[in-house]
């Protein structure tokens, strides 16, 4: 294959990872952004995503679409409940403190994982895609499916832009993260807000794995990658910035599969990282955010 | 808040000291090599409470200090050839270039940015382990051959793979760096880094260069962090990449927080604990750091001082 | 004589705002300077750039004939400017006594002994009249002790400006008394600056007095004077009954 084809190539491939990771960094997004809390186990709640995906598919036979389906509404579902129950118990007794809460994270991701391993196991095992359907192009054949994944994506992004902008939910999140103390006293039930956020931060993370699910398989140190690029996402994009979230996932997902591509994963990471360091040394607002007030 | 005279701080000191010293004549083997792993990595918690204990900066990151030490010291024999006096110093060296670099970035953020940004150039460490596999033997690791691991001086040789001789060694260095931290908390620049932990801003109105004294924490906190990783190296026998990983950098700050973050003698007593409960828990299970997970969450929600901290506030107010 | 302060065109915007616009400011030794005028007028902010807590967006700092714009707050303590918070900032979890042997140890460079430091902290206390309370927690003092500690941390430093801001505010008549009497006592050792809302205080204190008002200096001038100031009145302080 000559070098055009190959470019494209990568960059359908990129575009893949970058439509998955900007569902899951808009979660860290918005724990962030509405809470001031910085989620390590976010990761983990991707890899439960994935983990009940496969629990669901192969509990319900027949066709697999049925299995993606019921796994593409309930595994969320049940993420998003875990989470409101960690937020609960744990990070609405340490009063969302930025460092307790980064620890207490911390400790939700070597329990959930922990427990993954314990109850999943170690091994990989593949989740059946709804639909096999090849599509050509005049340079090679592509998978239709992982293109109906940037076309999901898509859809659930805009979905969430307009529960953000449009809808009353949406007001009373935008109100809390503004300034949550004046939205308290304008009777919005912040203790709520914040429950609600954490849950959906997380069930961002879950959709996102159900569907990337069925092309890599599910393993219980599947968290892991999600959570760096995650956070390489929202940092250069700024945090709580919708659009700059979007931007920056295209840009770090389609660098990460050209990258990876011609040269070493590990390399990109390498870089990825250090650059997203230097970010936060150097202009701790991102490329995108204001200053925080 | 009383503060304890010289006399009695020290005497205490010397004590645990002296029990660890007895307790090598008494403990059955298997626990014998145990309690020198344990006092290895009790120096490295030291080095982590010097700067998230008194100076307040929890970094998220120093498994890259000790994997400095670590590969410092295992590659200067492995690859160089050299003793292990200067192979020791290597690692030393390496760590406290490496903070001095990691301190000056990562100082200009601070709170969670500073957790967040540690925790990055850790993984870019790890990283560049995995990335340069050839040398360093990426995450299979490479063994420290036994012949080299031999202390030469003058006309006595100590072999280092000798149990007692390895018992004693990591005895002389965990002393070494408890007493140091204890002369540095009692010091005047111990109390400039606390007053900075209180309260930054009025640190500096009152005068002092708060960057220069974080810097320096920064660096004396890695070097003894490195002199950990230096040591394991020489008296274990293994570098691999599992000691630069993520979790390198979770465990000193569980055994500190579980000891008492801000005690001289927590370190020792968060990673005794800490350390026995896994090594008994992974006998049974694949998922012992399933305790690692749960004991954060307990320690931070009920038990923020730890051990020695609630001992102290309680209690022991003079305890250093 | 030369001035110990002096300000040159000084300037600091915020966005759009100019919070302090084009000061020339000057503080001759052995001064008890007041600086009034209304809340928002830029006093915090145009002593905060003198002590160096903000950068100014232009315009100059000489103090003692050195151009300090350039320096860094904790340079600037060392040179013998001290600031107090106008919001308390002491260790609240350290003792009275800790408190005020930070600012000891730094003054007493060469190798203090232990008794030269207690020496110098109880000296500042006994001034202040906190030395019966040296080894309480700070945090457990009364307001008003912990603003009194705040100028004895002040003092230990041995400044030659000390820079008070709003030092009586939440304090008890008897308190206000007793802290006019420790300024006058200040004053003989040490240049004094000092933003006040507190007319009674300013005016038994007050030495010169400089207006403040929407980031200019609108007069200066003695009591006196100032208190005739119609200019001021308007802005400020009301016509006289």
């Amino acid at each position: 294959m000559h070098f055009g084809p190959h470019l494209l190539l990568a960059a359908l491939e990129g575009l893949v990872t970058s439509a998955v990771l900007a569902l899951t960094a808009l979660g860290l997004s918005l724990v962030f952004g509405v809470m001031r809390v910085v989620n390590v186990a976010h990761g983990e709640f991707f890899m439960l995503g994935a983990v009940l995906a496969w629990a669901i598919s192969t509990a319900i036979s027949g066709h697999p679409a049925v299995g993606f389906l019921a796994a593409l509404v309930i595994a969320p579902l049940i993420v998003g409940a875990i989470a409101l129950v960690a937020e609960r118990l744990v990070l609405r007794r340490l009063d969302y403190n930025p460092e307790a809460t980064i620890v207490a994270t911390i400790g939700m991701l070597y329990i959930i994982q922990q427990l993954a391993l314990t109850f999943y196991g170690p091994e990989a095992r593949p989740v059946e895609p709804p639909f096999s359907y090849r599509i050509l192009l005049p340079w090679f054949g592509y998978s239709g499916y992982k293109l109906s994944i940037i076309a999901a994506s898509a859809l659930l992004l805009i979905a969430t832009w307009l529960v953000l902008t449009r809808t009353r939910i949406g007001l009373i999140m935008r109100a809390t993260q503004y300034d949550s103390e004046t939205a308290q006293a304008f009777g919005i039930p912040v203790g709520r807000v914040y429950g609600g956020v954490f849950a959906l931060g997380a069930m961002l993370a879950a959709i996102a794995a159900v569907l990337i699910v069925p092309i890599s398989q599910a393993h219980y140190l599947m968290g892991q990658d999600p959570l760096l690029l995650s956070f390489i996402v929202v940092i250069i994009g700024g945090l709580g910035s919708l659009r700059g979230t979007v931007v920056a996932a295209v840009l770090i997902g389609l660098s990460d599969g050209i990258i990876s591509m011609f040269f070493s994963p590990t390399l990109a990471k390498i870089i990825a990282t250090l650059l997203v360091a230097m970010v936060l040394v150097f202009r701790p607002q991102g490329l995108f955010g204001t200053a925080s007030r | 808040m009383s503060e304890a005279s010289p006399a009695k701080a020290y005497a205490l000191h010397l004590g645990v000291i002296a029990l660890l010293f007895a307790l090598s004549f008494v403990l059955p083997e298997y626990y014998h090599g145990l309690l020198a792993r344990i006092m290895v990595l009790a120096v490295f918690a030291m080095g982590y409470n010097m700067l998230f204990g008194y100076v307040g900066l929890l970094s998220l990151g120093h498994a890259m200090f000790f994997g400095a030490g670590l590969y410092g010291a295992g590659l200067a024999i492995i690859q160089l050839g050299w003793g292990v006096p200067l192979a020791f110093l290597v690692g030393i060296a390496c760590g406290a270039v490496l903070a001095l670099v990691i301190g000056l970035l990562a100082l200009r953020t601070t709170g969670v940015a500073f957790m967040i940004v540690t925790m990055m150039f850790a993984q870019v460490f790890s990283l560049l382990i995995l990335y340069f596999a050839t040398w360093t033997g990426g995450d299979q690791g490479q063994v420290v051959p036994q012949p080299a691991r031999v202390l030469n001086l003058g006309a006595t040789s100590l072999d280092l793979t000798d149990p007692t001789v390895r018992y004693m060694s990591a005895l002389l260095l965990f002393s070494l760096v408890l007493l140091v931290t204890l002369a540095i908390v009692r010091s005047r620049y111990g109390r400039v880094l606390v007053a900075i932990r209180e309260n930054e801003e009025r640190t500096k109105m009152l005068g002092y260069d708060t960057f220069s004294n974080k810097l320096m924490a920064v660096v004396v906190s890695g070097t003894i962090c490195a002199a950990s990783g230096a040591a394991y190296a020489l008296l274990f026998g293994y570098v691999g990449s599992s000691f630069a990983s993520v979790q390198y950098s979770i465990l000193p700050l569980l055994w500190v927080l579980l000891g008492g973050a801000a005690t001289t003698l927590g370190p020792l007593i968060g990673t005794v604990f800490m350390y026995y409960v896994i090594d008994v828990s992974s006998g049974y299970t694949s998922a012992y750091l399933l305790i690692v997970g749960i004991a954060l969450i307990l320690l931070v929600l009920f038990f923020p001082k730890g051990i020695l901290g609630t001992i102290r506030q309680r209690w022991l107010g003079w305890l250093p | 004589m030369t001035p110990l302060l002096a300000t040159k065109g000084l300037s600091r915007h915020f966005g759009g705002l100019r919070a302090v616009d084009n000061v020339d400011f000057t503080l001759m030794p052995g001064e008890i300077r007041a600086v009034i005028g209304p809340n928002g007028a830029g006093k915090t902010t145009f002593v905060s750039m003198v002590s160096g807590r903000i950068q100014p967006s232009s315009g100059a700092i000489v103090f003692d004939g050195a151009d300090i714009t350039g320096m860094p707050a904790y340079v600037r303590v060392r040179q013998g400017i001290a600031y107090t918070f106008q919001i308390t900032s002491i260790y609240a979890n350290l003792s009275v006594y800790a408190n005020v042997a930070l600012p000891v140890q730094l003054t007493l460079r060469h190798g203090p002994s232990k008794s030269a430091i207690q020496a110098a902290v109880m000296t500042a206390l006994e001034r202040t009249g906190l030395a019966d309370r040296a080894h309480m927690p700070a945090g457990q003092l009364s307001y008003g002790h912990q603003r009194l500690l705040e100028v004895a941390m002040g003092l230990a430093l041995k400044p030659r400006l000390l820079i008070l801001d709003e030092p009586t505010q939440g304090l008890a008549d008897s308190e206000i008394d007793n802290f006019i009497v420790l300024v006058r006592d200040i004053a003989s050792s040490a240049t004094v600056l000092l933003i006040e809302h507190n007319m009674p205080v300013v005016m038994q204190l007050a030495d010169r007095i400089t207006v403040f008002n929407a980031g200019r200096i609108l007069a200066e001038g003695t009591p006196e004077a100032i208190r005739e100031n119609a200019a001021v009145q308007q802005a400020y302080l009301g016509t006289a009954p």
